[in-house]
């Protein structure tokens, strides 16, 4: 029992890392007022490219950083359709998403079933030897780790520095910003870039630390979750961040609970983290004013320099 | 540490020109936005921009603030002919300007604000905001975020971050639209205060008392040309509406009312919850309006009037259990929805005449089905064309509405010539109820007039009209009666010919009892 529980616990935080680097990602977009929903296509994509680039070159960081770059590539894509032509951001995202589940799905039809090395688990000195939470928070790979660095970096980022302040405003009011000589344009190519990156990590440990093994269809659905995460979470990093934990752990309950035998549907099992973590995101949400205050205002609205 | 650059005025020596525009024309397509306008400010003057709405006012400061270029003619700043190519560099020259509609942002604090335009640390900027405040009059607190913040505190720290930057000139676009009399005064007290330290203003408005009592020197502009260069001090409101217009308006002059006292709308105990949790809640509200006479509404917008007339025209809706707050002719109409109300008899003209008082991307005809149809042009469920079609042209011919014909999407139209239509229209049917907002909102001076006069001739018709208005001069031009909202609650009318613009200044912050001690002295 409690051996279940820990893996359990333990392995939440390794499952909800793609959906929490997803999310940060799509949050520094969505702060600066771009919605961008290509983050499953994007999170496809660089999956089956650092997945081939692992494969050949046996080494997972340079089939990270292979992913972050197609993540970068297909985001510049639609950063080109919304803001160089003022597309609409819905049906660009949507657009270049399934762009990249499609490519992802030609690229990986070579290495249908092949299988990777996965990546080895760090054990903190010291801190992994505390009973129960030594192995539950402190015996995790280094993504892991560094999703949670990167939690901490982008709400630093955002509310605490000059150039957050700027990104933040510019999701509010685009027009306002460029009128007191800000670059809405380049502050979102930016953030859309950033968006894309994150994405493409996020495929990557996908494919090549949580399930090294490639089939099609790799992601999901869980560039949608990363998606409403950060919509539920109120744009709060802090948030999401809870939101994809949680949503980790109740996927892998599941999982233990049959396991163990206990005779649940697997239906059930199976839609018992999207309904849970709704619930609990949703009664985080409830208050107006912090979502009013915390949600871009001009989020999917395209900006036009005036001239 | 707020004296202006350069030279510094001295009593009756003129000093060398600020900044001069030369022949400064501008032209988007085929419209002729300003036309060779030349002014001329010193330091230290206040020198107003004068003219009704699409006379070029907006487009002259945005090419003095780098916003737009002109197509022609030479910007001169302290002698030197100058390009003004981006705000940015108007900031650097020593240009400051506080917009009609604010450029802050609602989610961030007012020194996150100001910190875009004034470089420092937010503690130590935090600290100067609170000197200049002090020393200019302009409360402002640095820490506050600003969607808490009224619209009158949003324009001081929008002039307390001009000021920081230490301008030469600060142009100001309507600054006191959205200020109650007693704010106005405490404006111009700072602004004079910031010309005699050297500081020229350029104050674009169309109130003409405002611009007698502050300005030094005034430029009329009408279609984009400049008709008139006056010192208004020795102007009357009169001539300078002339030359704005550039033809006589006459005051709507009316005779008193003298409704029979039937009550023909009630409003008794009306209390909300608003789902928006920064909207006002109305509170008690309690009003009469009888049969034939005006009842204004006055009050700083964002004071539950938006409440209120939503909850009038019914849009929203009480529970059956209280419709009885909510009477027309008698009748408890609180549950009922718009097309029910207006079946009793109500009719509506929102604020927004663009999405609420017609739909935009629809023809004038078609908008007059909105609400007329019930003028026969539906017969059967099928609408009747020809019916449908008349009315249209005939509201079009009554109400002088300039357009591209009935077909024209009501979008194409000027906010006045539209509001003409809107009015006609629900003139057509005849209401016995009208409850209308905001209806000279924005609107030239000409068509304004037109429809004062409308209600005031639907008023001596007996209909019973509620007017919602920010414009003081408006209510105290055509209203009967009037009565004052504040933070959702409503004052005890008072007759307008008994009253002053100060004591409804007073009740427009809250001191109700201006108009108790009013209402006590007119029943003894």
């Amino acid at each position: 029992m409690m051996d279940a529980l820990i893996f359990v616990l333990a392995g939440a935080f390794a499952t909800a890392t793609p959906l929490l680097l997803a999310a940060l990602g799509e949050l520094v977009v969505e702060k600066s007022g771009v919605l961008n929903l290509s983050v499953e296509g994007m999170m496809a994509l660089s999956a089956a490219i650092a997945f081939m680039v692992t494969l050949q070159t046996g080494s997972h960081l340079v089939g990270f950083v292979a992913g972050g770059l197609s993540g970068a590539l297909l985001a510049t894509v639609f950063a080109v359709l919304v803001l160089g032509f003022m597309a609409n951001q819905v049906a660009a995202g949507l657009a270049v998403g399934i762009l990249g589940l499609g490519l992802s799905g030609l690229l990986g039809r070579s290495f249908e079933g092949m299988t990777l090395p996965g990546l080895g688990k760090i054990a903190l000195p010291g801190l992994s030897d505390i009973p129960v939470l030594g192995r539950i928070l402190f015996t995790q790979d280094v993504v892991v780790y560094a999703a949670i660095a990167a939690t901490a970096l982008v709400a630093w980022f955002l509310y605490r520095t000059k150039a957050g302040l700027t990104l933040r405003v510019i999701g509010e009011n685009p027009n306002t910003a460029h009128a007191l000589g800000m670059r809405p344009v380049g502050v979102r190519f930016l953030a859309i870039l950033f968006g894309g990156v994150m994405a493409g990590f996020a495929g990557a440990y996908a494919s090549t630390v949580l399930t090294p093994l490639w089939s099609q269809d790799m992601i999901a659905g869980r560039g949608w979750i990363a998606v409403a995460l950060v919509v539920f979470g109120t744009w709060r990093p802090g948030r999401v961040a809870v939101g994809a934990y949680l949503f980790g752990a109740v996927s892998l309950l599941g999982l233990a609970l049959q396991a163990m035998g206990i005779g649940i549907p697997a239906q059930i099992m199976t839609c018992l983290p999207y309904v849970l973590t709704i619930v609990v995101l949703v009664a985080i949400s409830a208050d107006k004013v912090r979502v009013r205050l915390n949600a871009p205002a001009a989020l999917g609205e395209s900006y036009r320099p005036a001239s | 540490m707020l004296m202006a650059s350069g030279s510094t005025p001295v009593p009756g020596v003129p000093s060398a020109s600020l900044l001069r525009l030369e022949n400064i024309s501008k032209n988007y397509g085929s419209l002729v936005a300003n036309d060779k306008v030349n002014i001329d400010i010193r330091p230290g003057e206040i020198h107003a921009v004068l003219g009704e709405n699409g006379a070029g006012k907006s487009t002259l400061m945005k090419m003095i603030f780098g916003v737009t270029q002109p197509n022609a003619g030479t910007i001169y700043w302290k002698g030197q002919p100058t390009e003004i190519t981006s705000p940015a560099r108007a900031r650097a020259l020593g240009i400051g300007m506080v917009f009609q509609h604010f450029s802050l942002f609602e989610t961030i604090t007012v020194a996150e604000n100001i910190s875009f335009t004034v470089p420092g640390d937010i503690r130590e900027l935090s600290q100067r905001i609170r000197a200049a405040s002090e020393a200019f009059g302009l409360a402002v607190e640095p820490d506050a975020l600003v969607y808490k913040l009224s619209v009158g505190e949003r324009q001081r720290v929008e002039l307390v971050r001009c000021l920081l930057q230490e301008p030469s000139l600060l142009i100001l676009d309507e600054p006191t639209s959205v200020l109650t009399p007693q704010a106005v005064e405490k404006l111009f007290v700072t602004l004079r205060m910031l010309s005699d330290r050297g500081i020229a203003i350029l104050y674009i408005s169309h109130k003409l008392e405002e611009i007698r009592a502050l300005c030094h020197s005034a430029t009329i502009l009408r279609h984009g040309q400049v008709t008139g260069q006056v010192d208004p001090r020795e102007e009357t409101s009169h001539s300078l509406a002339k030359m704005m217009v550039g033809r006589d308006i006459p005051r709507s002059a009316h005779a008193e009312a003298r409704p029979d006292g039937k009550v023909a709308l009630r409003v008794s105990g009306l209390s909300t919850r608003e789902r928006d949790p920064h909207a006002v809640n109305l509170q008690a509200v309690n009003l009469e309006v009888r049969h034939g006479e005006i009842l204004g509404i006055a009050g700083v917008s964002g004071n539950g009037q938006q409440a209120l007339s939503r909850y009038l025209s019914g849009e929203e809706t009480l529970p059956v259990a209280r419709r009885g707050e909510i009477e027309i002719l008698g009748d408890a109409v609180g549950h009922l929805g718009p097309a029910e109300r207006r079946r009793q008899g109500l009719s509506f003209i929102p604020e927004e005449r663009l999405g609420r008082g017609a739909a935009p991307g629809l023809s004038l005809t078609d908008n007059m089905l909105l609400t007329a149809h019930r003028l026969g042009m539906v017969s059967r469920g099928f609408i009747r064309k020809r019916v449908r079609d008349d009315h249209a042209e005939r509201c079009i011919r009554e109400m002088d509405v300039r357009c591209g014909g009935s077909g024209a999407n009501a979008s194409s139209l000027s906010g006045g010539n539209l509001q003409k239509f809107i009015v006609g229209r629900e003139m057509m049917l005849r209401p016995k109820v009208m409850v209308v907002a905001q209806p000279t909102w924005g609107i030239d001076i000409g068509a304004a007039a037109m429809v004062r006069q409308k209600l005031i001739a639907l008023r001596d018709e007996g209909v019973s009209i509620l007017l919602i208005s920010e414009e003081l001069e408006e209510l105290f031009e055509i209203s009967d009666r009037m009565a004052v909202m504040f933070e959702g609650r409503m004052s005890q009318p008072v007759r307008t010919r008994a009253t002053t613009p100060e004591r409804i200044g007073q009740m427009m912050v809250g001191l109700f009892e201006a108009s108790d001690e009013m209402a006590a002295e007119a029943a003894q």
